[in-house]
This record gives C-alpha cells, sequence and structure tokens, in this order.
C-alpha cells in the first residue's frame, strides 16, 4: 500500500506534462515583465482567452474522435455578424437562441457528411469554412456593424466577486466539459470511437450518431465563442475568429491530445490554450513585433508537440510487452 | 562452415520492466530441419523470436549463425543473416498491390519502377509457393488467408536460411495449411531452417521433426516430435496435465430461438438455417466460404440484399448493430485486435461497452457499480491481470479473448455468434474459452460458433451447416460428424 501515497511522477509527468509547461511559462513570464502579474492583465489574458477556450474543447471532442473541424473560425465570423445583425431586430435572448440555433444545423450538416456519408472530416469542414465565411461576408455586406445592447456589453466587461464574467463562464465550460468526459456515457463512447470506431459499432453503438453530436458541439461553441467576442468588441465583424481554428487545433495538440483519435483531456486542453496565450501576451509586453512572434509561435509549438511525442514514445516502449 | 547447428542461442535473457520473458533460454536449430517452438502466450515464443530478427535486443545470452557469433541489432541485420520471419499480425501496405508488398524493401533501391518486371517476379514467388494471386490486386482487397500467402511470400522473395512463421495457419482453413505445409516440406529439402509457432499441435506432427517447448521464460522440453504426443507437449507446455481439451456439455435444446430465411448478400447467396435454445450450431467451411458475411449481415455490420429473420418465431429485423444488440445478439468477431477491442479504453471500460445502460444512471457512471460488474465479470472469465484498470493490449491473446467475451456476457444476449473465438490463443485459454461456450448454451442461449479447425467444430457443437462459394452445402447432425463429411460436402456439386 506504499504506492499508493507516493505520488507517480512519472505517472503525472506522462499524462499532465502540459500542465508543467503552463506553470514554468507563467514563471518564466512573471520574471521577464513586471505587468505580467498585474491583476489587470491577467484578466485581460483570461477574458481574451475565454473565446478560444471554448472553440478548443470542441475541437477536442471533434479530433478525439480521429475527426478535425477547420470551419469553426467562420463559425466564430457567422455567429459575430448574426449577432449584431439580430439584435437590430430582436432581443438578447431570442438573438442568442437563433444564433445558437444556427451554428447548431450547421454543425450537424458537417457531421453528416462526416459520418453518414462518410467524406473526410478535412475537406467537409474546409468547404464548411468558405461556405461560414461567405455567409458572414453577404449578411453583413462585407462591413462590420456596431451592436448597441447593454446586457451584452454588460456580459464582456462585468465581474463576478472580482473575476470577469467571461472567464467565469469559460472556465464553467472546462469544469463541465471535463466532467461529461469523465463521467457520461457521451465522453466514453465519443473517445472509444477515435480509438476503434469498427468495435465500437459492434459494440452496438450508434457511432454515427455520436459522430454528428461532436461536430454539432463544435459549432455551437464556436457559436458562442462569436457571440462573446462581439459582446467584448461591440462589433458583428465577417473578420472576427479568423485563424482561431488553427489556434485551437494547436491548444489541443499542446494538450497532449493525438491527431488520431482516441486521447485527450479537458484539463489539458484547456493549459494548451493558455501556454498559447501566455507565449503572446508576455511578447507583446516584452514589445516583439507581431511577425517575429508569428515565427516563435509556431516554433514553440513544435517543441511543446516534440516533448509529447518524447514522452510518448517511452510510454510505448515501457508498455510493450511480449 | 560446416557447424552442425544453423542457428545456436545460448543464455538468452531479457526482461520487460520487471518481468522476466526469458531467463537464460538456449535454442538451437538445425540446417533443413522443421523446429517447432510451443508454449502458452506470453511463454516467450514470440520474444525469442523478435529477438532472432531483431525486432528486440536482448539483455545477455549468445547468438551464433552457422557457428559464428553475430549480433543482430536490427531487422535489416536479420535479413542480412539470412533470417526471415512471417509475423502473427500481418505487416502489409493494404493500399498497395500484393507485388509491391511482396518486393517492399527492394523497391526504393532505384528511381523508377519496372512495374511489369516486378509483377511477374512477384507472380513467380507466389506461383512457387502454389498459389495463384495477380501481383497488381490491392493487398487490402484480399481475405485473411491470402494476405498470409502474401506475407509468407514476401520473406521468401529475400532468399532466406532461416524462416520463423508464427502462427502461420491461425487464419487458414485445413486445405490451405496443407498447402503451406507441403511448401514448408519443399523449403526443408532444400537445406532451409524452418522455426514454426503454432498452437496448433496436430500440425507438429505432421510436419516437424524437433519439438522445444516453453514455459514461463523456460526451456520445459526439447525432443524429437517422432518420441512425443500430443498430451506429453501439453504437459511440458502447461507443466500440469490437461484433463479434457474439450469440456463436456450435456445438450438440453429448446425450442427453436433465431431463423433466417434466404439471406442475400455479396458474398452468400439463399442461406437459410434456425438455431435453437441451448444449442451450439457450428458454421463449417472455407475461409471466405461467407460464413463470417452471413453473420455480419444477421448482425447488422454489413448490408444485405434480401433475407428476413424470426427472433423465436417472430419476424424482426435488424438494419444496424444497434438493433441487433437490442434485440439480443452478441458478436465476437474475428479480428479481437481491429474489430473486439478498444486500446484507448482499459479492460474495465472494454466489458462495459456493450451495457453501459446497466452501470449508469442518467447517462453517468456509477463507478462503483462499473468496477464491480467489470471484476465479477473478469473473475468469471478468470483473465489473468493484476487489475481491471489494466490496459487491454497488455494481455495475452488468450485474456484478450476472454475480455472480448466478457463483453457479451455483461448483456442480456440470447443469441451468441462467436467467429474464430479461439484463433491465436493457447491450448490452456482455449479450454476455458469452451468451457464458456458450454456454460452459454446450457444456460439456454442460441450459440453459432464458426471455426477453421475442424476437430474443434465435431467437438463443440451439436449440429453442423457446412459452406462453401456463399452458399450452404450441407447440414451434418451429431451422428454423422467427421472431417471426412464436411469436405465431402465442401467440395460436392450442387
Amino acid at each position: 500500500m506504499d504506492r499508493i501515497k507516493k505520488i507517480d511522477w512519472g505517472y503525472l509527468l506522462r499524462n499532465y506534462l502540459v500542465v508543467f509547461v503552463a506553470i514554468v511559462l507563467f514563471i518564466v513570464s512573471s520574471q521577464l515583465s513586471d505587468v505580467f502579474l498585474s491583476t489587470q492583465n491577467i484578466f485581460n489574458l483570461l477574458r481574451q482567452l475565454a473565446p478560444p477556450t471554448l472553440i478548443a474543447i470542441g475541437m477536442l471532442f471533434v479530433i478525439m474522435t480521429g475527426g478535425i473541424d477547420l470551419s469553426v473560425g467562420s463559425v466564430v465570423a457567422m455567429a459575430s455578424v448574426f449577432t449584431a445583425h439580430l439584435l437590430m431586430t430582436h432581443n438578447l435572448v431570442v438573438t442568442i437562441v437563433l444564433v445558437l440555433l444556427c451554428t447548431a444545423v450547421f454543425g450537424a450538416v458537417i457531421g453528416y457528411l462526416v459520418a453518414y456519408r462518410k467524406l473526410a472530416a478535412f475537406v467537409v469542414s474546409l468547404a464548411g469554412m468558405t461556405i461560414a465565411s461567405g455567409i458572414a461576408f453577404i449578411v453583413s455586406r462585407g462591413m462590420p456593424q456596431r451592436i448597441r445592447n447593454d446586457a451584452l456589453r454588460s456580459f464582456a466587461v462585468d465581474s463576478v466577486l472580482g473575476v470577469p464574467i467571461l472567464v467565469c463562464f469559460a472556465l464553467a465550460f472546462v469544469l463541465i466539459f471535463a466532467l461529461i468526459h469523465r463521467y457520461t456515457t457521451w465522453g466514453r463512447i465519443v473517445q472509444a470511437i477515435g480509438s476503434n470506431e469498427t468495435a465500437a459499432k459492434l459494440s452496438g453503438i450508434n457511432t454515427n450518431l455520436y459522430t454528428v453530436s461532436v461536430y454539432v458541439l463544435s459549432s455551437v461553441l464556436a457559436g458562442i465563442a462569436g457571440i462573446m467576442i462581439a459582446s467584448r468588441v461591440n462589433i458583428g465583424s465577417p473578420l472576427a475568429g479568423q485563424l482561431m481554428e488553427l489556434d485551437a487545433i494547436a491548444a489541443v495538440v499542446i494538450g497532449g491530445a493525438s491527431l488520431a483519435g482516441g486521447n485527450g483531456k479537458v484539463l489539458n486542453t484547456l493549459m494548451g490554450v493558455w501556454v498559447l496565450g501566455m507565449i503572446g501576451n508576455i511578447m507583446n509586453l516584452m514589445n516583439v513585433p507581431s511577425y517575429p512572434q508569428d515565427v516563435l509561435k509556431g516554433v514553440i509549438i513544435i517543441l511543446a508537440i516534440l516533448l509529447q511525442m518524447s514522452k510518448k514514445g517511452k510510454d510505448i516502449n515501457s508498455s510493450s510487452m511480449a | 562452415m560446416d557447424a552442425e547447428y544453423r542457428i545456436e542461442m545460448k543464455n538468452m535473457s531479457k526482461s520487460f520492466g520487471g518481468i522476466h520473458a526469458l531467463k537464460g533460454v538456449s535454442f538451437s536449430v538445425k540446417p533443413g530441419e522443421i523446429h517447432c517452438l510451443v508454449g502458452e502466450n506470453g511463454a516467450g515464443k514470440s520474444t525469442l523470436m523478435k529477438i532472432l530478427s531483431g525486432a528486440y535486443r536482448m539483455d545477455s545470452g549468445e547468438i551464433k549463425i552457422n557457428g559464428k557469433p553475430v549480433e543482430i541489432t536490427s531487422p535489416a541485420q536479420a535479413i542480412k543473416q539470412g533470417i526471415g520471419i512471417v509475423y502473427q499480425e500481418f505487416e502489409l501496405a493494404n493500399d498497395l498491390s500484393v507485388a509491391e508488398n511482396i518486393f517492399m524493401e527492394s523497391l526504393g533501391k532505384s528511381a523508377f519502377v519496372n512495374w511489369s518486371k516486378l509483377n511477374e517476379e512477384a507472380q513467380k514467388v507466389v506461383q512457387s509457393i502454389g498459389f495463384d494471386i495477380n501481383p497488381r490486386n490491392n493487398t487490402g482487397d484480399l481475405s485473411v488467408a491470402y494476405k498470409q500467402i502474401v506475407e509468407i511470400a514476401k520473406v521468401l522473395s529475400k532468399n532466406v536460411s532461416i524462416l520463423i512463421l508464427d502462427e502461420p495457419t491461425a487464419v487458414l482453413n485445413d486445405s490451405e495449411a496443407e498447402v503451406m505445409f507441403k511448401l514448408l516440406l519443399k523449403l526443408k529439402e532444400k537445406g532451409v531452417s524452418i522455426i514454426y509457432i503454432s498452437h496448433r499441435l496436430d500440425e507438429i506432427f505432421k510436419i516437424g521433426d524437433t519439438v522445444t517447448t516453453l514455459k514461463d521464460g523456460e526451456i520445459t522440453g526439447v525432443n524429437p516430435v517422432s518420441e512425443m504426443t500430443v498430451d506429453k507437449i501439453i504437459e511440458l507446455m502447461i507443466g500440469r496435465e490437461l484433463s479434457d481439451k474439450y469440456p463436456k456439455r450435456v445438450s438440453n435444446i429448446g425450442e427453436e430461438c433465431i431463423r433466417l430465411e434466404g439471406f442475400s448478400g455479396g458474398m452468400f447467396r439463399d442461406v437459410s438455417f434456425s438455431v435453437r435454445k441451448g444449442e451450439v450450431l457450428g458454421l463449417a467451411g472455407l475461409v471466405g466460404s461467407g460464413r463470417t458475411e452471413v453473420m455480419r449481415a444477421l448482425f447488422g455490420a454489413d448490408k444485405r440484399l434480401s433475407g428476413k429473420v424470426f427472433y423465436e418465431g417472430k419476424q424482426v429485423n435488424f438494419p444496424s448493430t444497434v438493433k441487433a444488440v437490442r434485440g439480443g445478439l452478441a458478436l465476437i468477431p474475428e479480428n479481437r485486435k481491429e474489430q473486439g477491442l478498444i486500446p484507448a479504453l482499459n479492460i474495465r471500460k472494454n466489458i462495459t461497452i456493450t451495457n453501459l445502460k446497466k452501470v449508469t444512471k442518467l447517462n453517468i457512471f456509477n463507478s462503483k457499480k462499473e468496477s464491480e460488474v467489470a471484476e465479477t465479470l473478469s473473475k468469471k472469465l478468470r483473465v489473468k491481470t493484476e487489475s481491471v484498470e489494466s490496459n487491454v493490449f497488455s494481455l495475452s491473446g488468450g485474456n484478450q479473448q476472454k475480455v472480448v467475451i466478457a463483453k457479451w456476457m455483461n448483456t442480456d444476449s440470447k443469441v451468441v455468434i462467436m467467429d474464430e473465438p479461439t484463433r491465436g490463443v493457447d491450448v490452456g485459454a482455449k479450454t476455458e474459452i469452451y468451457g464458456l461456450i458450454n456454460d452459454l448454451a446450457t444456460q439456454g442461449n442460441a450459440v453459432i460458433l464458426i471455426s477453421s479447425e475442424m476437430v474443434e467444430l465435431l467437438a463443440m457443437c451439436d449440429r453442423l451447416l457446412v459452406m462453401n462459394q456463399g452458399i450452404v452445402k450441407g447440414e451434418l447432425e451429431k451422428e454423422n460428424f467427421s472431417e471426412k463429411n464436411i469436405m465431402q460436402l465442401i467440395v460436392e456439386e450442387k
């Protein structure tokens, strides 16, 4: 029984490496800049990371089934434009319901094509990306649109017990989906599909329906992210959410999930989002110009993935038995 | 040069973590000898062969080839030493043609490929082992049996003097296996040393010269086959006498449970039969005879063109696996690795996946209940593992198969379809699985057993259906059970 008392660092490192990376990055950043640790900077950063967090959670579950959803960035734009447009004629609640309904239908179509028509997720969601972006431009006529809605605005600026609502919101989603992944049949089945879809199907599971559900989730979370962004900038813009799908994929991968599907953790994905966010933040604080920032960010993503790979290699060796 | 032994392995040791897979094993093979290597799963056979073929490094020991000490550090070096291995798991690229697979290694040697020559050469290799496969065919479209043949052809194309076969007949039926035995005897005449690993002990007596038995990483005997019997070999393998390989069952056959009428699909035509409660119905036939496909169509895994299903006399329809499982069907698929187990889930989660309702409330897991269910089944089926939280693929083949069976014992299925349930499973676990089949039948389930091992079918079933080329060629009642009768029905023109 001694083994239980002792902390298994090897296990922790293998499964939560990204948490350590985030902690190290946090400490290094706080040394590099005095401003980094200020409440204002931290809350600003966290508020800014709320929409990417939601998108990354959706992406995680899609990736867990072995798929990918490249359309989420454009869905953000579509949701933000729809929000501005609908608020001119409807109240906030109706607007939000309609926007989320639209994104759910959008995700369901992508999911249907992937699951039932067996089209490659990469291609379908790539097409979805241009379609959603196109719709955003059509509805907005290519122009950013001002939003005048106090309720929506307060969502972005107000705080609960000193913590911005957006941040509370994002953390609540992380918690809920971590629990869903761990304790519900949906989480178990999504993982099973990514690991071995044939075996899952032959176990009597309606794998197609579950596959559709992850794309619906991914789209709806992107829709919520779109509304969040609209509330922060008070503008509905067809350019919102650009490249956010790539950041989401990067965060999921930095969080240790395999693009082949079958594994991944919500908490680690959140850490992936924070790692990416902190890198951007500290470079801004140190006045690194934007283009070198992109290069550095790319390099850091690759390093993080290499680190993940090396620990996975060890994993396989230590568990391989004749 | 004229060493007595082609290969000498001395004091080989290898550990994985804290587990000693090999404890000072010595093993030698003469030129032109067929040396059988047997032992239960996990006895160390595969580890020993993986060291010889360069896939693993030994911890300590010495290898001599033709009397000269050699170091084998990679598969490429093993090939240079003339060692070729045909693995149990296929290592073929499914999207490439047969010819490309056979000459995989040599493909990269020049910038351009002479396709007609490559295909010609591939055809020659395949024909030299007595088969006819179009080298241009896509490997993924071949049946498992043919894939096995391509695998052997691939190794033989490298001019090996030492050929290692790890359960080559596991996926072959008896007549295909015969063809392979002839091939092995031909190679033996040419002076090739063959190391033959198999769980089918009768094969050893057909082709083997010497048999080495391994148990728990140690050699328990090296004997000329002529001095051995099946019972003696089993005793050496498991360290005790096996009372009965096929446990007896008193059949208590009830009313009709399920009936198929006029099933037709891509690989089968007009298949009709029924199974009664408490009955074990065997499906005999060659690999590719449509047995698996009929069962998959019944289970809703594949579409069928026509056919009706009656469950307890009432017409039912299983358009999907979901409906089939709900309707009381269970399928233990032919390939546990690709179709049975989910690697990302541990043993517990693999067992409960077929019946999540039982261990959840409002779709939320009751961890305690789930552990209980998994523990109980794991104990009942005697899955050898430290805990149900372990990875399924840390188990030996036989125990993996028990997990697949446990999955279905967790459901309320009344019709259990087993497709090659003992393939690649060691003798001890086989007997346990036979016991489980008996239990299922005794409890009043209808069991459908597909197997390429005729002896197994003859021993376990109450009734046999013989299929060939997608049609039912005939039915045998218990009193007419014999290998000869099965073969006759298979070849009979209809």
